[in-house]
């Protein structure tokens, strides 16, 4: 294997050989939940189904062999315009066990915005996806509070849509507040 | 005889100097709340805590992690919409007479999050009444302390304290002759969004692939 020299990408070969026997526990694991896969620049991704994303994160937490036990972080991307399906919500898992990382992606359509929720596996997930739910209004079936996290509980509509207006204002709300801001 | 030295020069003369003298010693013990949220708090730390700008000289150090002990509201940082709640219940709780310097320009305008921010307050002013602007991203410590010696100054001035609705309204540089506000708010909003469509993404792989390329993602090639 090649070494990565710091500070640029790592060679695309070297990762390719040094996921392929992740990849091959992967698919005899998981079978049919892989729609596709794909080696990115840094580490291998997965796409799955949005509804199998609990079932799929839970094998992949205790199954010997990959013990994907640190959700290292969630978050979605709005593909506005550029993709068929509009969302898509990102998961980064990583072993401490094997020193692995593996990306999961999951299509999510506009028409149904909702994901199985990861909480119960990871609690990591809690405020990822409650974030993920103000900032782009994908619900997560089976999380336990989708209150707002960063903005105030009358704020309407999700900023990180592509298709939030970006000169849009809305009211102050709470005491003390004068004008809209 | 009370009745009549109190109409008297004398007894007017006694109230004055007793004011004087309590506007002096606030002036000069004042014990401010900090409300640091971003990066202008890490200058008013190196304001307030310190030893090398020692902020003892001008008897303010005693900062207080409580409203209640407080007479002056430090809002150092970038208030989001979700903080503004909370910091207005903070200046509530503060007791009578209680001042406000709000330091840098997010405070102030928003500063950089003054266009199309969802987030961000413009201005902290929306929320509770200021008294002293200190501008800079970040101010100094310097300008924090000069701040606190304006703050001081209408104190002992007694500005804002017998007539606290009459505060004095911020005060803006005179524009050049032939130039109006919303031309360079126009200008500025162009500069903005033509550094928002840089694609950074296509710099980066270009940077990559030819280390040496001019005008590249800055600084990538050369450290390595
Ligand atoms: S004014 Fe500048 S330094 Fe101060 S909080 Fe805002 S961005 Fe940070």
């Amino acid at each position: 294997m090649k070494k990565a020299v710091r500070g640029h990408a790592p060679d695309a070969d070297a990762l390719k050989e040094r996921d392929q026997d992740l990849l091959q526990l992967l698919q005899s694991l998981l079978g049919d939940e892989i729609q596709s896969h794909r080696h990115g620049m840094d580490m291998l991704e997965l796409v799955i189904r949005p509804e199998s994303a609990s079932s799929v994160s839970r094998l992949l937490r205790d199954s010997e062999g990959l013990e994907f036990d640190y959700l290292m972080d969630q978050t979605a991307v709005d593909w506005l315009g550029r993709r068929e399906i509009r969302f898509e919500v990102v998961y980064h898992f990583y072993s401490t066990k094997h020193n692995r990382y593996l990306r999961c992606l999951a299509p999510v359509p506009e028409s149904r915005p909702e994901v199985s929720s990861l909480y119960e596996l990871y609690k990591a997930a809690d405020w990822y996806e409650r974030e993920i739910h103000e900032m782009y209004g994908i619900r997560f079936a089976g999380h336990h509070d989708m209150r707002k996290l960063l903005m105030y509980d009358g704020f309407k509509g999700y900023p990180l849509r592509k298709d939030y207006s970006m000169k849009g204002r809305q009211p102050l709300i709470g005491p003390g507040s004068r004008q809209e801001s | 005889m009370a009745v009549g030295h109190a109409e008297g020069p004398g007894q007017n003369l006694l109230l004055t100097r007793l004011e004087d003298v309590i506007s002096w010693a606030r002036s000069n013990s004042l014990w401010p709340l900090t409300f640091g949220t971003s990066c202008c708090a890490i200058e008013m730390m190196m304001a307030s805590g310190a030893s090398h700008h020692d902020l003892a000289r001008f008897g303010a150090e005693v900062t207080r992690p409580s409203p209640r002990q407080a007479d002056l509201l430090i809002v150092a940082g970038t208030i989001v919409k979700r903080m503004a709640q909370p910091l207005r219940t903070l200046y509530e709780q503060m007791p009578e007479p209680r001042y406000v310097i709000a330091t840098g320009a997010c405070v102030i305008s928003g500063g950089p999050f003054i266009y199309h921010s969802y987030s961000s307050l413009r201005g902290v002013d929306d929320v509770i009444p200021v008294d002293v602007y200190v501008p800079g991203c970040p101010p100094r410590p310097e300008g924090l302390f000069y701040g606190i010696l304006t703050l001081q100054r209408m104190i002992r001035e007694r500005a804002g304290l017998k007539h606290p609705e009459e505060r004095r309204a911020p005060v803006t540089a005179a524009l050049p002759e032939g130039i109006t506000k919303q031309e360079i708010q126009a200008e500025m909003l162009e500069l903005f969004e033509a550094q928002g469509r840089r694609n950074v993404h296509e710099e980066y792989r270009r940077t990559v692939s030819d280390p040496g390329a001019k005008g590249a993602y800055p600084g990538r090639g050369e450290r390595g």
